[in-house]
């Protein structure tokens, strides 16, 4: 059976990983390799890092992918700045497995086909943030602001252009650790038949609970694993616990 | 003269520098090239890769590697590891992008996740952390529980009538996770991907013995 994954999600910025509120007022928490290496060995199900200085500079820090990389035996996913088939090739050949793209695929959603047709599905995330503006879900964009797209309608374009995931963040919820947005990925249950990175808001485990609940097939997070007590092992026990298969690594 | 190092085949289809460095954490050097020469000598060949089967076919044949492959792990019968698109690769054909001829080593071939006719549809690409039973004893499970969880992310899947199955994972039913055919070894899920269990199979890859 196929498991629920844990992902911690975090974004990179000067050299340092950063957790941020809302996107924005970034707190240090620590260095990369250090902070990757005990993510591997807490057994976490994946990894996410967002680089911020990419996807403002447009220019992509291969050295830290790669160091990153070396010390990472999941999968691995790199988003920031990419914007060419030349971008994807430097990313996974500095050792990423995906790539998540945002903006480029807001400019030009036929650039995930053609990605898609050169990688594969499974190698393409397609990352949305998400705002609510006056009660309406809005598509928003860190350099553009909020646009008038609905999240889901754009989900389902990048879903027929062949994106393998969604990775979903709630601006608003991120970073405060109040719990996920549920209305919005209740918004989603049964729209898309690829699977969905709930990530924005989890402070303790039962966010996640209630997430996969709701129809998230997958939690990603930062704050609670630098800021609470509470390990991947104690959030996937406590799904467990609720009947959410995951993965409790078991060795001979 | 064979060195004892084990050759990653290089054809650009992503992910090879996360096998070496899995290799590589496990104390074992190993090199990824295209060169001819380089794969001859190896003692044994990886063939992983991730992305779509017709452009891994392709980049075979552009890169001139499939006679190389043929010999060295057909007629030579060095022991090969195939993961994921490497372990498709083996088939006689895909239907991905357009039907395409692989390798043909084993008589299988790749179909796609299809749950559109099912009440439960399922999402493509199986993506993530499923466990594996298995069908055989094999010597790259060996230390291995069964019902381990191994990192996934596929949208096709190897469909065999030959007696190599090895373990199989259910995903609105069960698919072929692994198989093995004399010197040839072949696993659906990504070891380098799965931490502590999936280096355990690479570990045992490393320990089987050539002749």
């Amino acid at each position: 059976m196929l498991k629920h994954r844990v992902i911690p999600c975090v974004l990179l910025k000067n050299w340092q990983l950063v957790k941020s509120i809302k996107y924005d007022s970034f707190r240090t928490i620590g260095h990369p390799i250090s902070t990757v290496r005990v993510y591997n060995s807490r057994n976490v199900d994946e990894l996410i890092v967002l680089d911020i200085d990419a996807s403002i500079d447009e220019v992509i820090n291969t050295e830290i992918i790669t160091d990153i990389a070396n010390e990472c035996f999941m999968p691995l996913t790199i988003g920031g700045g990419i914007k060419s088939i030349a971008d994807i090739y430097k990313v996974l050949e500095a050792g990423a497995d995906k790539i998540a793209i945002n903006s480029k695929a807001i400019d030009d959603p036929s650039f995930i086909k053609e990605a898609v047709t050169i990688f594969g599905s499974q190698c393409v995330i397609c990352s949305i943030d998400v705002k609510k503006i006056n009660g309406a879900y809005k598509v928003f964009n860190k350099s553009k602001g909020v646009l008038n797209i609905c999240p889901v309608a754009l989900a389902k374009k990048y879903q027929a252009y062949g994106a393998g995931e969604i990775l979903l963040t709630s601006v608003d919820h991120e970073g405060l650790a109040k719990g996920y947005d549920i209305s919005l990925i209740k918004l989603f249950r049964g729209e898309l038949n690829i699977p969905i990175i709930l990530n924005g808001g989890m402070g303790h485990p039962s966010h996640a609970v209630e997430a996969i609940a709701n129809g998230a097939d997958a939690i990603a997070a930062a704050y609670i694993f630098h800021f609470s007590q509470f390990t991947p092992e104690d959030i996937k026990q406590e799904m467990k616990k609720h009947g959410i298969a995951v993965r409790i690594t078991k060795m001979c | 003269m064979l060195d004892s190092s084990i050759v990653i085949i290089d054809y650009n289809m992503g992910n090879l520098r996360s096998v070496q460095k899995a290799f590589e954490k496990l104390g074992e050097n190993a090199v990824i090239s295209k060169d001819c020469d380089v794969i001859r000598n190896a003692s044994k060949v990886v063939l992983p890769g991730v992305g779509a089967f017709r452009d891994g076919m392709r980049n075979l044949e552009a890169l001139g590697l499939i006679e190389v492959l043929n010999q060295v792990v057909i007629q030579e019968k060095k022991t090969f590891l195939g993961i994921c698109l490497g372990m498709q690769l083996i088939s006689r054909k895909s239907c991905e992008h357009g039907e395409t001829d692989g390798l043909s080593w084993v008589d299988a071939e790749v179909v796609e996740f299809d749950f559109a006719s099912q009440e439960k549809k399922l999402k493509v690409p199986h993506t993530g952390w499923n466990n594996i039973s298995y069908k055989k004893q094999d010597v790259l499970f060996q230390n291995v529980l069964e019902n381990s969880d191994l990192y996934f992310v596929h949208s096709y899947y190897f469909q065999t009538n030959e007696n190599i199955v090895t373990s199989t994972t259910n995903y609105g039913g069960e698919f072929v996770s692994s198989v093995t055919k004399e010197n040839i070894y072949a696993v659906q899920f990504h070891p380098e991907k799965s931490q502590s269990v999936g280096l355990r199979v690479l570990k045992n890859f490393i320990n089987i013995e050539i002749n």
